[in-house]
């Protein structure tokens, strides 16, 4: 299968899972943060999926551009802009290469430029650093993922709205930490890791 | 357009904005003063398109943005990346620091020195 159907095909299991867990995502963020996260990226994966329905894409950087510019415009919350970012960045990666840990390391890049996060301040950089690292060196898989969930849960947040809790942002897991887990799902679902 | 900067408020919501806005146009009515509040539907939030757009607006080519949380200076960050306006993000108080500078601005005074005034005002990176 090509490149661009896989991902098109990635984005359609994250579609899924953050539609499905929409009610979760925003119970995640009502404990530390505003409470939309689920219903944010649900607003914005439909407007994307709206929009891969009525083009067709024969390379990767026009399709991750057009990702990455429906969900700065439509999803309405910081993980507009960040998730927006990280597709803009491998939309520019792409076009020197399709291998998958260069893509998403650009796509960290994207976000950790837009969001000024490092790891360890619980936030999506907290799954995405070490699944960036695991795609590198070909070990990423579920397990890999669910501890770096898991890892969010300890942490105290010192980046995003959850930073303003302080010490009371300790024992919950991170929304955007959760759904970024759904993004790296989606990405060995699809198959998009394969060689 | 009677100054060279403009002002871009940006706020989670769009009453905020409009009441800042309300705030500053009683020291500064010869500043260009616009909004970004909510996001297109009205709710809580920011939106990019709707801060790109009202960047646009602006007659002047210089525009000092003020913004309240996160996502609104993610937001303003993109749409400065894409606009070709002179575009200053400052990481003030949001209502402190646009309200000295709207006054300073009404004043005259030139930009470093509001710059420099509104320096002790910064409270986010």
């Amino acid at each position: 299968m090509a490149q661009t159907e896989k991902w098109i095909k990635s984005f359609e299991h994250f579609s899924r899972k953050i539609t499905d867990e929409k009610s979760f995502l925003n119970e995640l963020d009502s404990a530390i943060g505003d409470g939309d996260h689920g219903s944010n990226l649900t607003r914005g994966v439909a407007a994307v999926n709206e929009k891969l329905e009525q083009q067709s894409y024969d390379n990767l950087s026009d399709l991750f551009k057009d990702i990455g510019m429906v969900l700065v415009s439509k999803v309405g919350g910081a993980s507009g802009p960040l998730y927006g970012s990280a597709f803009i960045s491998m939309a520019k990666q792409s076009k020197e290469s399709d291998d998958i840990s260069s893509l998403l390391s650009s796509g960290l890049d994207g976000i950790t430029k837009r969001g000024k996060a490092e790891t360890g301040e619980k936030t999506m950089v907290d799954v995405w650093a070490p699944a960036v690292d695991a795609l590198k060196d070909g070990t990423l898989d579920q397990s890999v993922i669910d501890s770096a969930l898991e890892s969010t849960k300890d942490m105290k947040a010192t980046k995003g709205r959850a930073s303003y809790l302080g010490d009371r942002s300790i024992g919950h897991i991170d929304p955007g930490a959760q759904s970024s887990a759904y993004f790296f799902e989606s990405l060995l679902e699809a198959g998009v890791t394969d060689e | 357009m009677s100054k060279s900067y403009g002002v871009l408020l940006v706020s989670h919501v769009e009453s905020v904005a409009s009441g800042l806005k309300q705030l500053l146009d009683q020291v500064a009515s010869d500043v260009t003063i616009r909004t970004a509040g909510g996001t297109e539907d009205g709710d809580v939030g920011t939106s990019f398109d709707l801060i790109s757009e009202t960047l646009e607006s602006f007659e002047e080519d210089n525009v000092l943005c003020f913004y309240d949380l996160g996502s609104a200076k993610m937001n303003l960050d993109m749409a400065t990346e894409m606009t070709e306006k002179n575009v200053e993000i400052l990481n003030t108080a949001f209502i402190e620091g646009a309200y000295t500078t709207a006054s300073l601005l009404q004043a005259d005074v030139p930009l470093d020195n509001i710059k420099e005034q509104i320096s002790k005002l910064v409270i986010k990176e």
